[in-house]
């Protein structure tokens, strides 16, 4: 080699430079998973592989995660018949099973509301501890609460790391892996729809459910948010949510908002339908309805 | 001479200074390490268990230490607004009060920080809230500001204090083109950290109780007595126990606007209070809640009459010239705006703001043993960091000791 | 003449045809088809939930002479308690005296159990045209795919349609104090 042409040696404060530089960069680029929403593809899969070994290990059961994408033309919606819920909280542990809440602490999606028929709806009058023998009591009615999907959410604006947003089919989710646990969202939502995990959540082995999606019943931490999916990783495949399912008076109602022959379409065209404090505009894709 | 030479000499210095001290700053010392070691023990079994030890809850969501955190962007917001009096009365060079201004506030700023970061469930994710490294959701989330301006105002804060006191070690005045543009700029800034953490609650449709648009005015009032309220105390031990020089006018014309800024923080109560019992709503509840208690939930009443009384008693103390004057009443009078802003705007604010919770429950939190310790360490590692700051700064700013280059050489 | 403008028509029709079907062949997934069903067309349904022995019911009914009259049954299906508008129905009002594995309309035609949908719908025409759209009742299947539909009788006994209360699932925990 030519020694004119030879490079100038490299200052040990150009070192030095590089050197952070490089460090950065590497910060940037490998430390750890970014959001999930930004994630491309081939990486979440890759992604969603680690998980399920890890799950599998923890719970010495095979774990599927699936990551199935949104359907186009879809934005699902829900309906519940006021009439009709007799406050016996089916849905409440079939939601517990299907979504891997945690038993102890306690976590669960869905509140039933127990409420005196002559008072309406009027939530510092309702009580979700009711424990009478039979179901309904004479003069209550219920309102189960879980997670309303507002197309307007305040719960996905505050987040200060956009951990939680709204997928294309109306679903708000949230990347568990990305939550910090500050709990704005908690503060923000005016239904008492998220759930903080105060302590590690347990799942008995025998009752895990290893059909699981990334942005829904996947085994969450302590530390962070959950919440209502409308069972992502049933709706995505064409099933019924859970608690759909199991409501023996079939009071809950699910479809697709944009189909004009879906059963959404047909309660709020031909009942009378509300939602839960419309005063604040967060317009909720989980309507109530008299269905008599 | 190299600038890492010259730096390592001011640090050194700076050890020097803080090794230096008599019975009651070691004892003092102590007392904060004791805190501190507690708090951190405390904070690392809600580490490991969750913040299942906290009494914190799906209902009550946020409590005492987001109670503290709001609280002390107060303190920090109002420090250094102090200073805007120190310019209109022009009764001392203003590079004096500035300092210990902006000194308070970069420690409580540090507090707030600190409150945040053991309030979050996942304190190990914290870096997902650094942009570029990880992601903020600005500008939508409010919190996403709160924490940029927290940290810019500290950051500016706490290069003009290390700014003036480096400058003074080396015997130099401070560079007014550094200095003068950054202390204007912390002005608004001091508005600013305050008017957006009062958004933070304020923007929540979903609490009736904070969202209220007196929210912001509210805060910035109240903050005008409690950061005043401290900052009186600490000139008061400072003169005592230093050179350093204040006029008795001065801390009178301080007591007299913390009097006013007590009686506007009185009247948006005032006008809260009215605006909510008379039009007697479904959102009366929050405000009952704290004031009267709801059936047989009762448990803050006591604290909230505690705190119209303190705040009260204060206003009246220093509306009064005579009761500004006598250095009883005046500390009295800042013990009581201290400790009513305290109540008022920690617990007073947070709480009512959660309960009955979005679904009507009433669940009743009081901080749990865990809370306390955690909240008590991080306030002692707050007021470590200001005693070590003040060891180092007070005698560097009265001149007492600067790095004398002979002396320096010899070595 | 005429069928020129039929052909001009129809080649109209044509090219606008074409890419509605390819826009449904290349579209990701299968926008949820069919709505409620028409009033004529039978609905799929599981079994009628029989009394377990106790259908064919001529097995015993066809030897037995048709008695009108109405009575306390004494001799068999004294289990039945009739509280579904007693006052003003009968037995016979919905099943056919002359074949008992039937039940009729009003109007006299036979529907068989397997349809005993249409025979409620006589008198709850909305709550028909409502589980007709699969908003009342029970709902399993897909939501964009097979409607899974039970009959009335799945949920409500005939005889007494009203449901009867049932124990509730354990209330939720109240908060606990810290730990």
């Amino acid at each position: 080699m030519d020694p004119e042409k030879r490079p100038p040696a490299v200052s040990r404060r150009q070192f030095a430079s590089v050197a952070a530089a490089a460090a950065a960069g590497f910060i940037l680029t490998a430390c750890g998973p970014k959001r999930l929403r930004e994630l491309p593809r081939e990486r979440l899969a890759a992604l969603l592989e680690d998980l399920e070994k890890d799950y599998t290990k923890r719970f010495g059961t095979a774990v599927a995660v699936a990551d199935t994408p949104p359907i186009q033309g879809v934005t699902f919606a829900y309906a519940l018949d006021l009439s009709r819920c007799i406050g016996c909280r089916r849905c409440v542990y079939a939601c517990v099973e299907e979504n891997n809440q945690s038993r102890d602490p306690e976590v669960q999606w869905i509140r039933v509301l127990g409420m005196n028929k002559d008072k309406g709806i009027d939530f510092s009058e309702s009580d979700p501890y009711y424990q009478p023998a039979e179901v309904p009591q004479e003069g209550h009615f219920y309102v189960p609460v879980a997670c309303q999907q507002c197309r307007n959410a305040p719960c996905t604006k505050v987040c200060p790391t956009g951990a939680t947003w709204t997928e294309p089919d109306g679903i708000v989710v949230i990347d568990y892996d990305w939550c910090v646990g500050c709990r704005y969202c908690m503060a923000a939502c005016p239904y008492g729809a998220r759930h903080f995990n105060w302590a590690e959540p347990t799942i008995p082995r025998d009752h895990l459910n290893t059909k699981t999606h990334y942005l829904g019943n996947r085994p969450r931490s302590k530390g962070v948010v959950e919440k209502c999916t409308f069972c992502i990783q049933r709706v995505r495949v064409g099933r019924y949510p859970a608690c759909v399912e199991v409501c023996p008076v079939g009071a809950r109602k699910f479809g697709n908002l944009l189909d004009p022959k879906s059963e959404i379409r047909y309660v709020i065209e031909n009942k009378r339908v509300l939602v839960l404090k419309e005063e604040l505009n967060t317009m909720p894709k989980f309507f109530y309805f008299y269905g008599t | 001479m190299s600038i890492v030479s010259q730096f390592s000499r001011f640090v050194a210095g700076s050890f020097r200074l803080v090794r230096r001290g008599n019975a009651a700053y070691w004892a003092w010392l102590a007392f904060l390490a004791v805190l501190i070691v507690s708090g951190a023990l405390a904070f690392a079994r809600q580490v490991s268990e969750g913040l299942v030890v906290t009494a914190m809850r799906d209902q009550v969501s946020w409590g005492f230490y987001i109670g503290n955190f709001t609280f002390l962007v107060g303190v920090a917001a109002a420090a250094v607004v102090l200073v805007i009096p120190a310019y209109i009365y022009d009764w001392k060079p203003i590079r004096e009060i500035v300092i210990y201004g902006e000194l308070l506030a970069v420690s409580a700023i540090l507090m707030c920080l600190l409150f945040v970061l053991v309030d979050i469930g996942r304190p190990d994710r914290f870096w997902h809230l650094i942009p570029g490294l990880g992601h903020l959701n600005f500008p939508r989330s409010i919190l996403a500001w709160d924490v940029l301006v927290l940290n810019i105002y500290f950051a500016i804060n706490f290069v003009v204090v290390t700014h003036i006191v480096y400058r003074a070690f080396n015997g130099r005045h401070y560079d007014t083109r550094i200095v003068a543009p950054l202390v204007l700029l912390s002005i608004p800034m001091a508005v600013g950290i305050h008017t957006v953490t009062a958004f933070l609650f304020n923007g929540l449709a979903a609490r009736p109780y904070w969202n209220s648009s007196i929210l912001a005015p509210q805060f910035l009032a109240s903050a005008f007595c409690s950061g005043p309220a401290i900052l009186l105390i600490l000139f008061q031990v400072l003169r005592r126990f230093t050179r350093f020089e204040i006029q008795d006018q001065a801390i009178s014309k301080i007591a007299e606007l913390m009097a006013y800024a007590m009686f506007l923080t009185l009247f948006l109560h005032g006008a809260e209070a009215f605006k909510e019992y008379y039009s007697d709503t479904q959102h009366l509840l929050y405000t009952r809640y704290w004031f009267s208690g709801l059936g047989e939930h009762r448990t803050l009443v006591p604290y909230a009459w505690t705190a119209v009384a303190l705040n009260l008693s204060a206003f009246l103390l220093f509306i009064i010239p005579a009761g500004r004057r006598h250095w009883v009443t005046l500390n009295l009078g800042c013990l009581a705006t201290y400790a009513g802003c305290y109540i008022d705007k920690g617990m007073g604010l947070i709480i009512p703001g959660l309960t009955p919770d979005a679904l009507g429950e009433i669940y009743e939190y009081v901080p749990s043993l865990t809370e306390l310790r955690v909240a008590a360490g991080v306030f002692a590692l707050g007021f470590l960091v200001f005693t070590l700051m003040l060891k180092v700064a007070v005698p560097i700013s009265l001149g007492e000791f600067q790095h004398e280059p002979a002396a320096g050489e010899a070595h | 003449m005429r069928l020129c403008v039929m052909t001009l028509a129809l080649a109209l029709v044509a090219p606008a045809a074409a890419p509605v079907a390819l826009a449904q062949h290349f579209s990701p997934a299968p926008l949820p088809r069919a709505g409620p069903p028409r009033a004529e067309e039978r609905v799929e349904v599981p079994p009628p939930p029989f009394t377990d022995g106790i259908f064919p019911c001529t097995s015993c009914h066809a030897t037995l002479k048709v008695n009108r009259v109405r009575r306390p049954l004494a001799d068999m299906h004294g289990d039945i308690v009739l509280a579904h508008d007693e006052q003003h129905r009968w037995c016979l009002d919905c099943h056919d005296p002359d074949n008992r594995d039937w039940l009729h309309l009003a109007s006299g035609e036979k529907v068989p159990f397997e349809q005993s949908y249409l025979l409620c719908g006589q008198c709850h025409g909305e709550k028909l045209r409502d589980w007709r759209a699969g908003v009342h009742g029970r709902r399993t299947g897909e939501w964009n795919g097979h409607k899974g539909y039970l009959l009335c009788a799945h949920c409500h006994n005939p005889h007494q349609p009203r449901f009867r209360a049932v124990t509730p699932k354990p209330a939720p925990a109240r908060p606990s104090a810290a730990k």
